[in-house]
């Protein structure tokens, strides 16, 4: 897959939807294409963060240590970005991002995410929003648990 | 050490000074027998007195002896003639003469050569004497001395201020002896002739010799300030260097420029008022002089006059005293160079004389280590006073046997610290004493204290040199076997024994075989890197010593069998990839296919540069790879690819700002560059490539030379294009002048690569871009490879030759903590001292430290200082110091509990 190939995916991903083809080719072309095998670890709970990852093709799961061993919590695919919480709040991965099948990612650096975002605001005003979508939808999911979990 | 130079040269030259003394009045006589001679020459040969007629001869080299009338026979007149001579006549006798005048001339010449030589000889003997007590005396010096002490000063004393010493030291007896001399001959004659003219000389001289050194005291005064400032400028740079990341830290550039700027302006100062008071004495010397011939014309003129002179005897005084000022001046001279060397001297030897000196015979090197060290320890009343801190330890007794394993504990600064540096004798108690096995510490050889006994501290020198020369520096004590020589160096080595006999220094062969092999119980080399891999386990380096041997490089040609199984461990590595499917992570140097994990300029090189010819940066530029280009027609190719490239490049770059870190990090072209590529990229949209001048040409298939396809993903290499740089691989190869035979070697399956590390060899080939882990991956491969093929004993060996660079610059904290601490149990000591040694390791690796090394001691004397409390469970016996006295002393009951000791 050659770096248009990779600009075209990136623009299928909400975050970078409205970003200008060139500043996704900087992209792109400036983070590392990462492939993992089935059962390999993106990054381990607990881990300093030091990167976030853009699948472009497999699937991954997203695993939570619990005294009973490992949860599954969420599912990834083609076009999610994950790991981006450990490098923006700059705290250990929350949880275990392990690839299901034959994985292949984007994988940006602490160090070029944060130079991107600062010299281009508009990036990070679309990356803003979809964070705050994607807190409006917790918060959305957590009112719905609790009503119903109190009748 | 002698205060006064004169003594010292007295003392260690005498015999070579009298040998020169002698020759230099045996050519004294020849040197006058030339002065007669031009006057025969002119009186009789040329002028002819003797010669009444023209077949007149006279005897030449007749040897006649005055003696009484009642010796000689009649006709004799007194004299008694021992050889009769030739008769010559007035031609022959004019040739004959003018021979022996040449003959002098001859001999006059070598003398002054000898006698040189033999000065300069003498004078370099006895610098290097010099020079070697200095360095004698620092090793000597206690380290409280040496720490107020800068090195750079150290340095500049040994190395520059002591030579004008060797200079002088030659001429310190001859040179006056010599010009006194003549200087008394010239006065006599003038005396001889003038009473009152000598008079006048004298008087003049005396003057010279009153005046003179008073005005020179002030530049004695001078030179001397220069002498000290010069030396603290030396310290003061080497003082900045070492603090330069400072400097740039608290941005003190200008401060630092304003301290050395006023310093040189000082120095200059100095120099300054130097040169004119040097002028100045030199003026009033030159007027001295010159008023003499003026003195002479006038009371020598009246004299004259008034009949009272000869007005020969004038001409002859007047001629006479031509010579004088000549020697007087070079006397004078030669007193000014005494006292200055005289002051450099003194000042260099006063630095050099600590209030105590280590006695000589504790470093003796013919000492031996004596026994293995056993009975206790014993601390008695151990008490340190240090200068505005006051008592850092006070009373401190206690014993422990040399079996038994002390922790010690304490806040940090209340002592504990000093403890370890007191044992190890680095630091001198200002009471109290120490013994171990009943001898006192003070009286111990460094043999003993060096060899049975050893020291680890938390920031350890390393040497420049290897792993190796690192962890042997503690078994280098005396040269044991001398090399193996042949005839012609054997000759040389004893002439150089002899020749540092002459000049004080000792005779050791430093290219002997230094190694103590008994002490760690090897019984060679072979054996010796075996117990060096040992310590690496022991301190936990052998991780880090692996992974140096794999980059590190061998000689094949030195070690064909190692080479030969890293080649067979390659093919296995091959194997184990296919069969564990993993073939993907990897890609083999394959001579038939492209490598699309390596550079344009990588695959059509496809070998290792040799040299700078072919390296990355200078590729391009390579007139040779050029002409291949031509003549396989990959320029137009090359050229589309790097115009592809500085299109992307102007593209995604664009709106950066200069300086940007991406421009470094991730761009084909500089941001100052950048500018320039738009502007040729408008042009060739205009005009096409074909309007490209050379110089641009080059820099657009510069463009192509470091990009790789799997890694930078801008879809440049079809497989068409792979196929055309194959053609230019071969092309390279096969038509590679021999001038550049040997910059670079190529990739070939079945042999090893000399150039290239270990790990590349055994690879042989490239991890691929973009796979999680493959590196990680590779790694364990190889790792099993290694180990299948028992090549980890091999690697280590390799990994041992690492190069630790200045002051151990090239490894981490850790590693130079570890090395240190390995380099202290090498030697397998009797009693271990550790101060706070692993104190840069993280808590985990501390705890198994303390095992592996408390282990390997077991039976034998350890005293660890321990920089944080939990590490104290190690131990049987725990000591607690606080405010420098002995707070607690408790042994381990087998519950392991505490308690006090002696209960």
């Amino acid at each position: 897959m050659s770096l248009n190939e990779e600009v075209e995916l990136l623009r299928r991903i909400p975050m970078f939807a409205k970003i200008d083809p060139p500043k996704l080719k900087l992209l792109a072309f400036a983070s590392e294409r990462l492939t993992f095998e089935a059962d390999q670890e993106l990054f381990r709970q607990g881990d300093m963060a030091d990167a976030a990852y853009i699948i472009i093709d497999g699937t991954a799961e997203v695993l939570i240590d619990t005294p009973r061993g490992p949860l599954q919590v969420a599912t990834l695919g083609i076009n999610d970005f994950v790991g981006e919480i450990g490098i923006i709040c700059d705290v250990p991965r929350t949880a275990t991002v392990r690839a299901t099948t034959r994985l292949t990612t984007l994988r940006i650096t602490k160090d070029l995410f944060f130079r991107m975002i600062t010299d281009f605001p508009a990036m990070a005003v679309e990356i803003m929003r979809v964070l705050a979508h994607r807190l409006e939808h917790t918060t959305q999911q957590l009112r719905e648990v609790s009503t119903g979990s109190a009748p | 050490m002698e205060s006064n130079l004169f003594r010292y040269i007295l003392r260690h030259s005498r015999k070579e000074q009298i040998g020169i003394l002698l020759i230099v009045v045996l050519s004294q006589v020849f040197y006058f027998l030339s002065l007669d001679l031009p006057r025969l020459i002119i009186d009789r040969a040329i002028q002819g007195q003797g010669f009444e007629s023209a077949d007149d001869t006279t005897r030449f080299l007749n040897v006649e002896l005055p003696v009484p009338d009642f010796l000689s026979g009649p006709g004799q007149d007194g004299r008694w003639t021992l050889f009769e001579g030739f008769e010559l006549e007035r031609v022959p006798y004019l040739v004959a003469l003018s021979l022996i005048f040449l003959l002098l001339v001859f001999i006059n010449g070598l003398f002054k050569f000898v006698i040189n030589t033999r000065k300069g000889q003498l004078g370099e003997r006895m610098l290097r004497r010099l020079r070697y007590t200095l360095f004698d005396r620092v090793l000597r010096s206690p380290q409280s001395h040496l720490r107020k002490m800068k090195q750079a000063e150290i340095a500049t004393m040994i190395k520059d201020e002591v030579e004008p010493l060797g200079g002088f030291i030659g001429d310190a007896f001859v040179q006056p002896v010599f010009l006194g001399g003549q200087a008394l001959t010239a006065l006599i004659f003038i005396l001889v002739q003038s009473v009152w003219l000598g008079l006048i000389t004298i008087a003049v001289l005396l003057l010279q010799a009153v005046i003179i050194p008073r005005l020179r005291v002030r530049i004695l005064q001078l030179a001397k300030q220069r002498q000290l400032t010069a030396r603290q400028l030396a310290g003061r740079v080497a003082e900045i260097v070492d603090g330069s990341a400072e400097i740039h830290i608290h941005d003190t550039s200008n401060l630092e420029r304003a301290d050395i700027a006023q310093r040189l302006g000082r120095i200059y100062r100095i120099r300054f008022d130097l040169y004119q008071w040097k002028f100045a004495v030199k003026f009033l010397n030159n007027l001295l002089a010159q008023v003499t011939p003026f003195l002479f014309y006038l009371v020598g003129g009246y004299l004259a006059i008034t009949g009272r002179l000869e007005i020969g005897s004038l001409v002859a005084v007047i001629a006479a005293y031509k010579d004088l000022p000549g020697p007087v001046k070079e006397l004078i001279d030669w007193d000014q160079q005494r006292q200055d060397v005289q002051i450099k001297y003194e000042q260099v030897i006063e630095q050099f004389s600590p209030s105590t000196l280590l006695p000589a015979r504790l470093q003796d090197p013919n000492a031996d280590a004596g026994e293995p060290l056993a009975g206790s320890v014993t601390v008695s009343n151990l008490s340190l006073t240090e200068e505005g801190v006051g008592k850092v330890l006070d009373g401190v007794s206690f014993a422990f046997d040399l079996t038994e394993h002390v922790g010690v504990v304490g806040p940090p600064g209340h002592g504990k610290e000093i403890l370890a540096l007191v044992l190890a004798r680095l630091v001198e108690p200002t009471g109290g004493t120490v013994s171990i096995g009943g001898r006192n510490l003070v009286s111990l050889p460094e043999a003993v204290t060096g060899r049975r006994m050893s020291y680890a501290g938390q920031d350890p020198y390393l040497f420049p040199g290897s792993l190796r020369d690192n962890l042997l520096y503690g078994l280098k004590h005396r040269p044991l076997v001398a090399p193996d020589y042949d005839e012609e160096t054997q000759r040389r080595q004893r002439a150089y024994a002899a020749e540092a006999r002459r000049a004080g220094n000792p005779e050791f062969d430093f290219a002997a075989d230094w190694i103590d092999y008994q002490a760690v119980e090897a019984s060679g080399p072979e054996a010796l890197d075996a117990s060096l891999i040992e310590t690496l386990h022991l301190v936990e380096l052998n991780d880090d010593a692996y992974q140096f041997g794999l980059r590190g490089t061998i000689q094949p040609d030195r070690e064909p069998d190692l080479a030969a199984r890293l080649i067979t461990a390659r093919g296995d590595l091959r194997s184990r990839l296919a069969d564990q499917s993993c073939t993907g992570l990897f890609e083999p140097f394959d001579r038939k296919r492209y490598n699309r994990n390596m550079s344009v300029a990588e695959n059509i090189l496809f070998g290792t540069p040799l040299g700078d010819r072919f390296d990355t940066e200078q590729i391009a530029r390579n007139a040779y790879l050029r002409s291949v280009l031509e003549r396989v027609g990959l320029i137009g190719d090359l050229l589309e690819m790097g115009r592809r490239i500085a299109e992307t490049m102007v593209e995604l770059f664009a709106d950066l700002p200069p300086g940007h870190p991406f421009f470094e990090q991730f761009s084909f072209i500089g941001s100052d560059d950048l500018p320039d590529f738009r502007a040729l990229l408008a042009r060739i949209d205009k005009e096409g490539l074909g309007s490209l001048d050379t110089a641009d040409r080059a820099r657009l298939i510069g463009l192509s030379f470091p990009y790789v396809e799997a890694r930078h993903r801008l879809a440049l290499i079809d497989p068409v294009m792979e196929e055309r740089i194959l053609v230019a691989r071969r092309a390279f190869a096969r038509h590679l002048p021999d001038s550049l035979r040997d910059a670079v070697e190529f990739y070939d399956e079945t042999r090893y690569n000399s150039a290239a590390t270990l790990q590349d060899n055994i690879l042989f080939g490239r991890v691929v871009y973009g796979q999680a882990q493959a590196q990680a991956h590779i790694g364990a491969l190889i790792a099993e490879v290694v180990d299948a093929h028992d090549l980890r004993p091999a690697i280590l060996r390799v990994g041992l030759g690492f190069q630790v660079g200045n002051g151990g610059k090239r490894l981490t904290p850790t590693q130079r903590q570890k090395l240190g601490l390995g380099r202290a149990l090498v030697k397998r000591p009797d009693f271990l001292i550790v101060n706070e040694a692993t104190a840069a390791l993280d808590g985990a690796a501390q705890l198994r430290m303390a095992d592996n090394i408390l282990a390997a001691c077991r039976g034998r004397g350890v005293l660890w200082v321990l920089h944080r409390d939990d590490l104290a469970e190690k131990f049987d016996r725990v000591l607690t110091l606080r405010h420098g006295r002995l707070f607690e002393d408790s042994r381990r009951e087998t519950t392991g509990r505490l308690v006090a000791a002696g209960h």
